[in-house]
């Protein structure tokens, strides 16, 4: 039985052996899966949530490098104005014209980036990946509590994939309104040529990731309250597991809003209704369209957009608190207050997102509470700084690649996280409104560090998806040039948008004001261009290792949670015999007195004699 | 984490040591006492929910930014410059040409709507008592009833849509009579507008209902339910259908009564 192997720390680098709970296990092997399976359901229509979770993962390193390549393109074009362009035209083809970048489609390409990086990158394939991956095996489950829909939940994205894939091939171009999608701009096909089939596509593969994100949600919702194994009382959760619970939370409550909105943005688009329209006088001719409210849209957009940026990061939050306990051999510092804060900032999260629109001309009162309630969120987000830093505080720490990246990751939050007390004030954010400070804040704060949650998350869990270890070299000079890049990008961007100097703006050089930052924008195309080819190794890493990484034992990075007690690639079902009931927290780290500085938490107090603490001792006896 | 009060006495047997422990939240079990499928149906209406919500918070703001009738209700005309009196549009009935029957054809519409899910609840109680001979019967009933409400809204549409006969001067001087999308003789288009597409996006939720009840009384006639030990399907439509009639209230109170 494979859980009842004896597992060397030592040869690990940990300390100690970790005691094995004797479970008396019926001998034969209740197996889930059949093995002449044919490849069709075993690799495409699966309903295996790790099969799932793999092509949520691969799909979303996909999208990741068509939004970089897109960033490097309008990169290009703010870096080098002058430039010829002409050597890019075999790809881009009537977009470079006369050596130049078309200035509809540098919108296009940056509407693009947006929304592939927060929807299809840090959505989908972050808390696809590791919600469908984890959670399951973290709380002890041999699925998700229905694999059929989870499998739906993954082909809605791939069907929405696909939809918003083929708009960046149309002639007009795809939907170039920005991410944000604001009407009347958006509404308006004779507006902008992006605004034509672009935006179509748009809505209709929105409506469909919005489907699959309902699937997912509830099926990780359900799994997370009915599918827990016998012990795992919701105070012995992972905070992975807590986070991927209520990051699932804010999906169900937030998307349908953006499934409203891009409803009624269809209707006013395409059946001649006036939502969010109103007293337009357009290309020589009067619209008929009286009464709407663009700012509507703006309220409805952005109460899915704030807590989206929760959703982006949370499961970045949960995977680097495991990932941080885990290699600091400590217990996190505040189990219960990391929970509260997650709480905290979810509940939050809906009553901020009018800090978004302090320029639409809202009562100054109103944008007072909302600067206020927005405030407020560096309180949990604080907890949350704090209780990593603790964590890490006299750690015996191992600095895997996992590791630098989880580190990294708290660096960029806080890097990033006190811009936004400067963006949440509304006096401030008057002056700063769409300029390239928030940029750069976002970036900082919800873009960079949630992919720094994602690294983490592929290089810590590497070896439970593929049962090989992902290269530490090539990890850590991943990390460096990243981490580096990252910094080097969106540092100088802040001075930027500090002079004033406005997103989304095709060119700058008919402004005397900002051309003395030509040199600084050069600089920043150039580090970004740079850090995105840094990621190339990581692709590299992660297929090469695939078929020939360094084979992984099963439980290389000694840990605690229950997805290291199954076999070191797993069938169908998980775990070949029972699942193991689950008696303690997932932080039992260098417990004082235990033979090794790990306890799983499926071995009872009653095996831990040395280390059991008084209560505990009463609980074995 | 455990506490001192949950402690067992030493005195505990040995086959005692070692279990995982057993409360509602400890795992092991559903701490809801619902399977996952009835969950999962709370959580989608829940954000159904939502999408309704942000309908009618739509609503709310765009009325909001119109103006009133300030004048005497018998005063009341139609204009694109202020919000109708809903009165003073819904008050026809079928058959009954010519006579001011305010809100009467929507209050028998709200009646069989809620009368449908009379007999919802009386289908999740026979398959509670395994009597497919009453499933299929309130089934049958529920059927019946949401599709004389999809009925009866087709014909509020239809009226809606082709108006008076007296119709109203537009803006450009012509008359023009009910309403569409662009125009409309009651009041501002967007009156329209919302009319169509709220009440439009509920029926269109009956109308899956409504198709998910007829599988259900397929499968219930088929036996599916039966051999499978239990009717949860018909609950899980259940709660779906009587979220959907707890929508029309609202629905009914924004467009009709307020």
């Amino acid at each position: 039985m494979a859980t009842n192997l004896p597992v060397s720390a030592q040869s690990q680098g940990g300390v100690g052996t970790a005691p094995v709970p004797h479970t008396e296990h019926d001998d034969h092997l209740h197996d889930h899966e059949h093995h002449d399976q044919h490849w069709l359901w075993k690799y495409v229509f699966s309903q295996d949530h790790k099969m799932i979770a793999r092509q949520f993962l691969i799909t979303g390193i996909f999208w990741a490098v068509i939004g970089g390549v897109l960033s490097s393109l309008f990169r290009l074009q703010l870096g080098w104005p002058e430039a010829t362009l002409d050597w890019l035209q075999p790809i881009l083809g009537k977009w470079i014209e006369g050596g130049k970048l078309n200035p509809e489609f540098y919108l296009a390409l940056v509407t693009m980036h947006g929304t592939i990086m927060v929807f299809f990158v840090l959505t989908a394939g972050l808390s696809g990946t590791f919600s469908n991956f984890l959670i399951p095996l973290q709380v002890g489950a041999r699925d998700m509590a229905s694999g059929f829909m989870n499998m739906l939940s993954y082909w809605f994205f791939f069907l929405s994939s696909v939809v918003m894939f083929s708009s960046l091939f149309l002639e007009t171009g795809p939907a170039a309104a920005g991410w944000t999608i604001y009407p009347p701009l958006s509404a308006l096909p004779q507006a902008i040529s992006g605004s034509g089939t672009g935006m179509t596509m748009w809505l209709v593969s929105m409506v469909f990731f919005i489907v699959s994100q309902l699937l997912g949600g509830v099926n990780y919702v359900t799994t997370i309250i009915n599918m827990r194994t016998r012990g795992m009382s919701m105070s012995k959760l992972p905070l992975t597991i807590w986070a991927f619970f209520l990051t699932a939370i804010l999906g169900i409550l937030s998307f349908p809003v953006l499934f409203s909105a891009a409803l009624l943005l269809v209707f006013d688009r395409s059946f001649g209704t006036s939502f969010f329209l109103s007293d337009i006088y357009i290309a020589g001719q009067a619209l008929h369209n009286q009464g709407g409210s663009p700012v509507l849209f703006q309220h409805l957009f952005w109460f899915l957009g704030h807590p989206e940026v929760y959703i982006v990061i949370m499961p970045a939050m949960g995977m680097v608190s495991e990932i941080l306990a885990t290699n600091s051999r400590k217990p996190i510092f505040g189990y219960r207050a990391m929970i509260g804060s997650l709480i905290g900032i979810s509940l939050l999260s809906f009553v901020v997102w009018a800090h978004h629109m302090f320029v639409t001309g809202m009562n100054p009162f109103l944008g007072s509470v909302f600067m206020f309630l927005t405030l407020i969120i560096a309180v949990p987000s604080g907890v949350k700084v704090f209780n990593w830093l603790a964590t890490l505080w006299r750690g015996n720490i191992r600095f895997t690649a996992a590791m630098l990246f989880s580190v990294g990751f708290v660096s960029l939050f806080i890097s990033g996280g006190l811009t936004g007390i400067i963006l949440g004030n509304a006096t401030l954010d008057i002056q700063m409104h769409n300029t390239y400070f928030v940029v750069a804040h976002f970036h900082l704060v919800m873009g960079s560090s949630a992919f720094f949650g994602l690294f983490a998350g592929v290089y810590h869990w590497f070896p439970k998806m593929f049962g090989r270890m992902m290269d530490e070299k090539l990890g850590y000079i991943h990390f460096w040039l990243t981490f580096i890049g990252v910094y080097l990008v969106f540092m100088p961007m802040h001075y930027v948008g500090i002079a004033g100097f406005p997103r989304r703006y095709y060119s700058w050089t008919g402004f005397d004001a900002f051309s003395q930052f030509a040199d600084l924008n050069k600089f920043i195309s150039l580090a970004a261009i740079l850090a995105f080819f840094a990621q190339f190794v990581f692709i590299f890493n992660f297929f090469y290792s695939i078929f020939r990484g360094r084979r992984a034992t099963e439980n290389p990075w000694n840990s605690t949670t229950l997805e290291w007690t199954t076999p070191i690639e797993p069938g169908h079902g998980n775990w070949p015999g029972e699942i193991p009931a689950v008696y303690r927290w997932p932080y039992d780290y260098s417990k004082p007195g235990a033979e090794a500085d790990f306890i799983p938490q499926n071995v009872p107090y009653s095996q831990t004699p040395s280390s059991n603490l008084p209560y505990e001792r009463e609980l074995a006896e | 984490m455990a506490h001192s009060t949950t402690l067992q006495p030493n005195a505990a047997s040995a086959a005692y040591v070692d279990a995982p422990r057993t409360g509602t939240w400890d795992g092991g079990n559903e701490p809801f006492k619902a399977s996952y499928g009835k969950l999962m149906m709370w959580f989608f209406l829940l954000s159904d929910a939502f999408t309704f919500g942000a309908f009618l918070t739509a609503y709310g703001l765009i009325r909001h930014k119109h103006g009133v009738f300030t004048g005497q209700a018998k005063d009341f005309f139609f204009s694109t410059a202020h919000w109708p009196i809903p009165e003073k549009v819904f008050n026809a009935f079928p058959g009954l040409h010519g006579i001011d029957l305010p809100l009467a054809f929507v209050a028998f519409m709200t009646m069989i709507l809620i009368f449908s899910s009379v007999t919802m609840v009386l289908a999740v109680e026979a398959g509670h008592r395994m009597d497919k001979a009453d499933v299929q019967k309130w089934l049958l009933w529920t059927i019946l009833f949401g599709s004389i409400f999809i009925s009866s809204q087709a014909w509020e549409w239809t009226h809606f849509i082709n108006g008076t006969e007296a119709g109203t001067r537009m803006a450009d001087g012509t008359i023009f009579h009910g309403a569409n999308l662009t125009m409309n003789q009651y009041g501002p288009p967007l009156f329209a507008d919302l009319f169509f597409f709220i009440t439009g996006f509920h029926g269109t939720h009956v109308f899956s209902g409504i198709c998910l009840l007829v599988w259900c009384f397929i499968a219930t006639t088929n036996g599916t339910f039966e051999k499978r030990g239990h009717y949860e399907m018909i609950e899980k439509i259940g709660l779906y259908w009587h979220f959907v009639d707890l929508v029309w209230v609202f629905v009914f109170t924004f467009f009709y009564l307020v």
